[in-house]
């Protein structure tokens, strides 16, 4: 008979080690479903896996995982912090979209001008527009009690028809003959989110992502506010009594999450996407709290866990491409991923026990 | 090394390793790649793309290699990355069938020169290797608007819109003028979905409609959906876009605009095989078979179907534009002039309705 | 007898119909809540129900068995989250996300070869001549089975919860999972029930978009169906009879935002496409400030996992 029994304090063993664990797991079941479908497993898994690092085209692939990591991140430790303290902030994508708009309606606003202003002011409206979505949720938790959950998942709808409007109607551009999607970034230089390094996809928002991953750790590790997340998370009732302010701690987790989100958009619209289009917001948001959990809610570890996801996106679609697996294959694939993790993590908070007599 | 200098050379050397030599004396083997926005399997828009593709390697055989295709590719930064892996696995033509990749189908020309790429539906060609193809969608409008004006007995035709583009407003006011013309009495609603495909959305719009009495549906939106609902309700009929959606025949598809990119394909691949390739803007219709003409049924009399054959005809021919005046504009000012045909500069941007349909364009 | 064009009928009738899936969906979900468990993953539920029902149907012939196919597979991936959560001590949060998101991958998927293929039909109940009583015909006699099921069903777990013994133990399991174990009642088995209950109903109505509504199978065809039956549940404060009147809601603002704009009305339609959404934030607001009444409502054990120290 199995016994789980839990663990005095988190195993550190198994803390390490639970993310590979999950990761090769993954890999197996993902290439029994692969098998199933008809292709090659190992093939496909090494096209997944080792294709975009080491491979043929690894050197354009590798800076695309790069562009394609630099936002999960961004939005990945923005959340992260808010569920250590139990506040699920699930509209990231939402934040991420109006952080967008906010962005690249102030860079648009002043279209042709050429300042070095323009994309400083253009990063804080974008954190901004995100920083006040998540106000939303946040205040009506605060002032009303109401689930944040369902609130800022309503608000992703919401802004997904705002930017619906944004690209047909109040950011359309004048010069795009009646078509929806706003002026190209890439052709206005003093606004453009570049890449430092050409060739390595390395641009301001990935910048960003290393900046808050490590603003984070110390965060978490130095400042008064880190602890109390930390507290509110482990023992809610010694947070109660410890004095931590529980709105205080709503506020500045979800605003700091949005703004991060935000931050996000803004980058990813002025660089890599270009423009404010219908189909702009592609699941980052969500994507992000996979990539969340897959990194333990711990900045070093979901630097390492976006990376991962990136790993599966990008080579995901070079399988698509030259397997012709179907792309909803990789997103199975990624569901998986968190499952497995959910699954093995039950190690590093339990032990396994074989143990005679009845169960609970 | 600069990491541009170095893909562009990898991408020549691949070029002529496995495209033979790419001047103009043609070449002997054309690697053919595309790139569709949605799912092959989706019955319309990109399910007719790949038909294409198809029949490309019928045509050329062995001296065309057309097995590499991504569906489902997002636009942005994600089809950038598409584009790139294809131009330097050796593609010598890309297609890019939607309209939204066209910022990322010029940036990915601009690195590798010596590779074509075909963008559907656009209108920016930044560099020589890039070259915009379309069809000419209204002049199928036309011949439906006939039927569905002669069909009509409530004398409501109910459109469900995708967006607010000047595409999709030619096909409304095309499928209007000449359902008037047939029958003055005939009135408009549209619905506006904000989606190509989603059958659910589609199917809600439809209903919407024919609860309002509708019963005639036209649609630019590409799923089997709203014929779906209007098989529900005896009295509605509808019409094929995109691809046939014969399973809905004889009722309620009384017919369908079919859009044909085999023609155009076989030309363009062709044209790479026997060096006359140049880069173009095309856009063309029934003429040239890009836009065809779904069977009509005998749900329909055989003196409509006879005016309605008449009227594709005339367009193929030449001898009819859809777009003839005397029209006004839905503000009362005048267009075209008595027997003036529209130019294709106005139509290309049109982003007015034409007099006597109700309603405003979303803003 | 018609406002602005609309003929308010049809437009009950309409909405009956259209709130058909959420409310299947957010009645099982009430259920699996009072049982003390948060399940996020109802979009990926419902998901799998609709192409396995769909699967189902075109492959037998029969709208029937597509039906419970639909409830079978929706049911087989929530056991996936049973597992993870109440035996494998998961966070629940994540694992109904996991579970959402897996289920859109594996449902388009399975679906691949099944883009455009017209399901078998599910006709109306045929009712006769009660069928055309003005006004009240229309509205009340002119459905699909699945609309009056769904009531059955609403009635049915109402009438479970309130007077049956079985219904007070899942109750008090949602409430205090640690008093109901000492009483000797085994909560971890009454969760995975309530849970594979609550995957069969999202996959009843996940099984009814492809089948009756659309009828189609496409990828994402639920499009955020399951979120709104989790604001549903919250809405109706976790009683099966409200579960009925927010369905309705949410599925009338929505058939109406589109009859308006296929009458003409010259509302612009972005505004009406966010309504639906803006209207549940603000009820949701409403229902939790106000006196409260209703976040006292909510099982007190909700979204706690349960483990027994040995």
């Amino acid at each position: 008979m199995l016994i789980l029994e839990k663990r005095p304090s988190p195993s550190q063993f198994w803390t390490y080690t639970t993310p590979i664990l999950a990761v090769i797991l993954t890999m197996i079941a993902g290439g029994a479903l692969f098998a199933l479908l008809g292709k090659d497993p190992v093939v496909a898994i090494r096209t997944i896996f080792w294709d975009p690092l080491f491979g043929e085209f690894a050197f354009y692939l590798r800076g695309q995982l790069l562009v394609k990591a630099g936002p999960l991140i961004l939005i990945a430790v923005g959340l992260s912090l808010g569920f250590r303290a139990g506040i699920w902030n699930i509209g990231a994508e939402g934040q991420y979209i109006i952080g967008a708009i906010f962005g690249a309606g102030v860079g648009l606003a002043v279209f042709p001008t050429e300042s070095r202003w323009i994309f400083p002011v253009m990063i804080a409206a974008g954190a901004f527009g995100g920083w006040l979505w998540a106000m939303i949720p946040a205040i009506l938790k605060t002032r009303f009690n109401t689930n944040e959950i369902l609130v800022s998942l309503m608000l992703v709808y919401v802004a997904q028809t705002i930017l619906s409007k944004a690209a047909t109607g109040f950011l359309r551009n004048p010069q795009g003959m009646g078509f929806p999607g706003s002026r190209n970034f890439s052709s206005y230089p003093a606004a453009r989110n570049v890449e430092l390094i050409s060739g390595t996809g390395m641009h301001w928002g990935v910048v960003a992502a290393f900046i808050a991953v490590i603003a984070a750790y110390v965060l978490l590790q130095r400042h008064i506010l880190g602890f109390q997340i930390k507290l509110a998370g482990q023992a809610p009732r010694a947070a109660r009594f410890a004095g931590v302010p529980p709105t205080r701690l709503v506020v500045m987790c979800m605003g700091i999450s949005g703004a991060l989100a935000g931050l996000a958009g803004m980058f990813e619209v002025s660089g890599p996407a270009g423009q404010i289009s219908i189909d702009f917001a592609s699941g980052y948001g969500f994507t992000a709290i996979i990539v969340a959990f897959l990194g333990r809610l711990n900045p070093l570890g979901i630097l390492l866990a976006g990376l991962v996801m990136a790993l599966t996106y990008v080579g995901g679609e070079m399988a698509s491409t030259n397997l012709g697996l179907p792309s909803a294959a990789v997103q199975a694939f990624q569901g998986m991923l968190l499952f497995f993790l959910l699954a093995v993590d039950l190690l590093s908070n339990y032990r396994i026990r074989f143990m005679k007599g009845r169960a609970a | 090394m600069n990491r541009r200098t170095l893909m562009a050379t990898a991408a020549l050397g691949l070029g002529l390793a496995f495209g033979g030599s790419a001047d103009a004396a043609g070449m002997d083997k054309v690697k053919a790649c595309f790139v569709y926005v949605g799912p092959v399997g989706d019955g319309g828009w990109t399910y007719q793309h790949d038909q294409g593709r198809l029949a490309v390697i019928e045509a050329f055989g062995d001296k065309v290699d057309a097995s590499t295709f991504q569906e489902n590719v997002p636009e942005g930064a994600d089809a950038e990355r598409v584009l790139t892996q294809m131009a330097l696995s050796g593609c010598n033509i890309i297609f890019t069938t939607s309209f939204g990749y066209m910022d990322a189908t010029n940036a990915v020309a601009a690195k590798f020169p010596d590779v074509k790429f075909e963008h559907a539906t656009g209108y920016k060609r930044d560099s020589d290797n890039v070259s915009t193809y379309g069809a000419r969608f209204y002049e199928g409008r036309a011949v439906i608007g006939t039927i569905a004006g002669r069909m009509t007995k409530s004398n409501k035709i109910g459109y469900i819109a995708s967006f607010p583009i000047p595409e999709v407003i030619r096909g409304i006011n095309s499928t209007f003028l000449h359902a008037k013309k047939v029958n003055p009495d005939v009135t408009l609603s549209v619905v506006w979905a904000y989606t190509w495909f989603d059958p659910a959305k589609e199917a809600d719009a439809a209903k919407a409609l024919i609860e309002q009495g509708v019963d005639v549906i036209v649609q630019h939106t590409d799923s089997t959906a709203p014929l779906a609902e209007a098989a529900k309700t005896a009295r509605v009929i509808g019409f094929g876009q995109a691809s046939d959606m014969a399973a809905y025949k004889p009722s309620p598809r009384v017919s369908s605009i079919i859009d044909n990119w085999a023609p155009y394909y076989v030309k363009r691949v062709g044209a790479l095989l026997d060096g006359s390739y140049a880069q173009v803007d095309s856009w063309e219709g029934i003429s040239a078979g890009e836009v065809e003409i779904g069977e009509i049924t005998d749900a329909v009399p055989a003196e409509v179907k006879a005016e309605a054959e008449a009227l594709r005809d005339a367009i193929g021919a030449g001898t009819y534009h859809p777009f003839t005046g005397p029209i006004n504009k839905q503000d009362g000012t005048a267009w075209l002039a008595d027997g003036a045909t529209a130019p294709d500069g106005d139509l290309l941007g049109m982003n007015f309705y034409v007099e006597g349909i109700v309603g405003d364009i979303p803003q | 007898m018609d406002f602005g064009g609309i003929n308010p009928a049809v437009l009950v009738a309409s909405l009956m119909v259209a709130s058909v899936p959420i409310m299947l969906a957010a009645i099982g979900e009430l259920v699996v809540e009072k049982a003390g468990v948060l399940n996020l993953g109802v979009e990926g539920m419902m998901i799998m129900g609709a192409i396995c029902g769909f699967i189902s149907a075109v492959q037998t012939g029969s709208p029937v068995l597509g039906f419970i196919g639909g409830a079978v597979g929706a049911a087989a991936l929530a056991l996936v989250f049973a597992v993870l959560t109440q035996v494998l001590q998961a966070n629940q949060v994540a694992t109904g996300l996991a579970l959402t998101l897996f289920g859109l991958g594996l449902s388009s998927l399975m679906g691949q070869g099944y883009v455009g293929i017209k399901p078998p039909l599910t006709g109306q109940v045929p009712f006769g001549p009660l069928a055309d009583i003005p006004v009240l015909g229309r509205i009340l006699f002119s459905h699909d089975p699945m609309v009056y099921v769904s009531i059955a069903i609403i009635a049915a777990v109402w009438a479970v919860l309130k007077f049956s013994r079985m219904g007070l133990i899942l109750r008090a399991v949602g409430e205090n999972h640690d008093a109901a174990h000492s009483l000797g009642y085994k909560v971890t088995r009454i969760r995975i029930l309530a849970i594979l209950f609550g995957g069969a109903m999202a996959g009843l109505g996940g099984a009814y978009l492809s089948l009756v509504r659309v009828p189609q199978w496409t990828d994402g065809i639920t499009a955020g169906a399951g979120w709104i039956a989790l604001a549903i549940v919250v809405f109706a404060s976790w009683k099966p009879w409200r579960v009925l009147l927010g369905a309705y809601l949410f599925g009338g603002i929505s058939v109406l935002q589109l009859n308006l704009q296929a009458a003409g009305a010259r509302i612009p339609v972005e505004y009406l496409s966010m309504s639906p959404y803006l209207i549940t934030i603000l009820v949701l607001v409403i229902m939790s400030s106000g006196k409260g009444r209703a976040s006292m409502n909510a099982p007190a054990a909700l979204g706690q996992n349960f483990h027994t120290a040995r």
